[in-house]
């Protein structure tokens, strides 16, 4: 997958765990929680969704990692990278 | 023979717009069946029914402005229905009536809507859907839990769709869920005269369970705290009944732990419906549970008895914020747990301050029926679950 498959991937679900953001305004700089104001319920609901959607089995320790569209994407890939092995 | 009526809906809430039948004459239910959707100030909700048998006639119309107890439809019981059918049948028809008379021979599948309430979608899809001719049925749901959202019924059809909605849950009206929140808020503190017992708890345990309980899991059975704390508030429940049930005239203790869970929506608003059966749950049905109660409370899909049927509530700040809530008690209830974000602060233990993460929880009883003693002793029963989270 391309940065910008990830990137789509990524935001898609979003909007499917909290319909009322705009996938047009997030930024890459956007925070789950402090800016997007997801809740621990939103979160573990959207990381569900990337598993079964790309296959990452993103454990707790990982979430900072996954916590803005610019982390996840850099994440993600590598984590895809690894699964093909 | 039986009368199904609209079903109380809280205590605030004397009266709902009937927005659409899941079942139609001659389809068989059974008790705790969601056969129509209510639309009320808390948002759409499912009501169930409480008798089994067959829907002989829809007696209310959907658009109509019902109170509670107004007649919905009238439903025979097992054995009845043979006997009613010839009686209310002209008798041209009833001779060859098939024997599952009353329903129309046509492919279900081309019903603007589905037969019964198992499909899951926001009340704008369901309006929208009704309005294109699409089937529900037809479609795949890109909303919360595979529920089908507005999107998804004006992407199946190529008809240039009108201006969109508001953000998909228009279902939810927010100035209307003000309203009932103000409700009942204020006649909880004109009638409830409230007192509060704070507790700060050591998370230590708790959080290492969880840790440990989490690392192997996938996302789908991971626990969140949320979980051990709804679970400890029915142990707490079950061992102090004094605080477990509904003050009406004179308190009446439930047989049971329905416990409530605080739901913030995006957007604003609240609402606190009830885990049903959660005395029975365990850790992990709790928190699935859970997960199922603030999906359809976001998507605007619960049920009267989830409304209503409550014992006690928790409401819980979250993994950020605010250290302590001090909140009111949901009429008529007796009692209610605020749960603050969990906070790192020096703690003593054997002798020497560490970092700990504490959480502070708060008990807002009724002094109607109860003391600061069983307050107390609430509080010391949900502390000792939450340090030993392998009993919960």
């Amino acid at each position: 997958m391309t940065p910008e498959e990830i990137r789509n991937a990524y935001l898609e679900e979003l909007v499917t765990v909290a319909p009322d953001i705009d996938p047009l305004t997030v930024r890459d700089s956007d925070h789950l929680q402090d800016d997007l104001e997801l809740d621990s319920m939103d979160v573990l609901n959207f990381v569900t969704a990337l598993h079964d959607r790309l296959g990452v089995n993103i454990p707790e320790a990982d979430y900072p990692h996954i916590a803005t569209p610019a982390l996840a994407v850099d994440y993600l890939a590598r984590m895809i990278a690894l699964k093909k092995g | 023979m039986a009368v199904f009526r609209m079903p109380s809906l809280g205590s605030d809430m004397t009266s709902a717009k009937l927005s659409e039948w899941l079942v139609q004459p001659g389809d068989r239910v059974t008790r705790g069946d969601v056969v129509a959707v209510v639309e009320t100030q808390k948002g759409a909700i499912e009501i169930e029914v409480f008798e089994t048998g067959t829907v002989t006639e829809l007696t209310a119309t959907p658009g109509a402005e019902l109170p509670v107890g107004a007649p919905l439809a009238v439903i025979a019981a097992e054995g009845e229905e043979t006997g009613e059918k010839t009686g209310g049948e002209t008798g041209a028809e009833a001779p060859d009536a098939p024997p599952v008379a009353d329903r129309p021979v046509v492919d279900v599948q081309t019903l603007p809507q589905p037969q019964t309430g198992g499909i899951a979608a926001s009340p704008a899809a369901r309006v929208r859907a009704h309005d294109l001719g699409v089937d529900l049925a037809r479609l795949r749901g890109s909303g919360p839990g595979g529920a089908i959202v507005l999107a998804d019924v004006e992407g199946a059809t190529s008809a240039p769709s009108p201006a969109p909605e508001q953000p998909s849950r228009s279902g939810l009206d927010f100035d209307e869920m003000r309203r009932a929140i103000a409700g009942a808020m204020s006649r909880a503190n004109r009638e409830i005269p409230h007192f509060y017992l704070s507790q700060t708890i050591d998370l230590t345990p708790a959080s290492e369970f969880l840790t440990a309980h989490n690392a192997d899991k996938p996302p789908a059975e991971r626990l969140l705290i949320g979980a051990l704390f709804l679970r400890a508030a029915v142990g707490a429940a079950r061992a102090v009944p004094q605080l477990n049930g509904w003050y009406e005239e004179g308190f009446r203790a439930a047989e049971t732990v329905n416990i409530g869970v605080a739901v913030a929506l995006r957007g604003g608003g609240l609402v606190a419906p009830a885990l049903i059966g959660a005395e029975a749950m365990d850790l992990a049905q709790t928190m699935a549970g859970m997960r199922d109660l603030v999906t359809r409370a976001r998507a605007g899909r619960l049920r009267n008895s989830e409304m209503t049927q409550g014992t006690l509530t928790v409401s819980a700040l979250g993994e950020i914020g605010a250290e302590a809530m001090a909140g009111v008690i949901f009429p008529p209830q007796v009692a209610l747990l605020g749960i603050g974000a969990p906070q790192t602060r020096p703690w003593v233990v054997d002798g020497t301050v560490i970092p700990r993460q504490v959480v502070t929880v708060t008990l807002a009883a009724d002094h109607r029926v109860a003391d600061g003693r069983l307050a107390a002793k609430f509080l010391s029963e949900f502390e000792t679950l939450v340090y030993c989270p392998e009993r919960l």
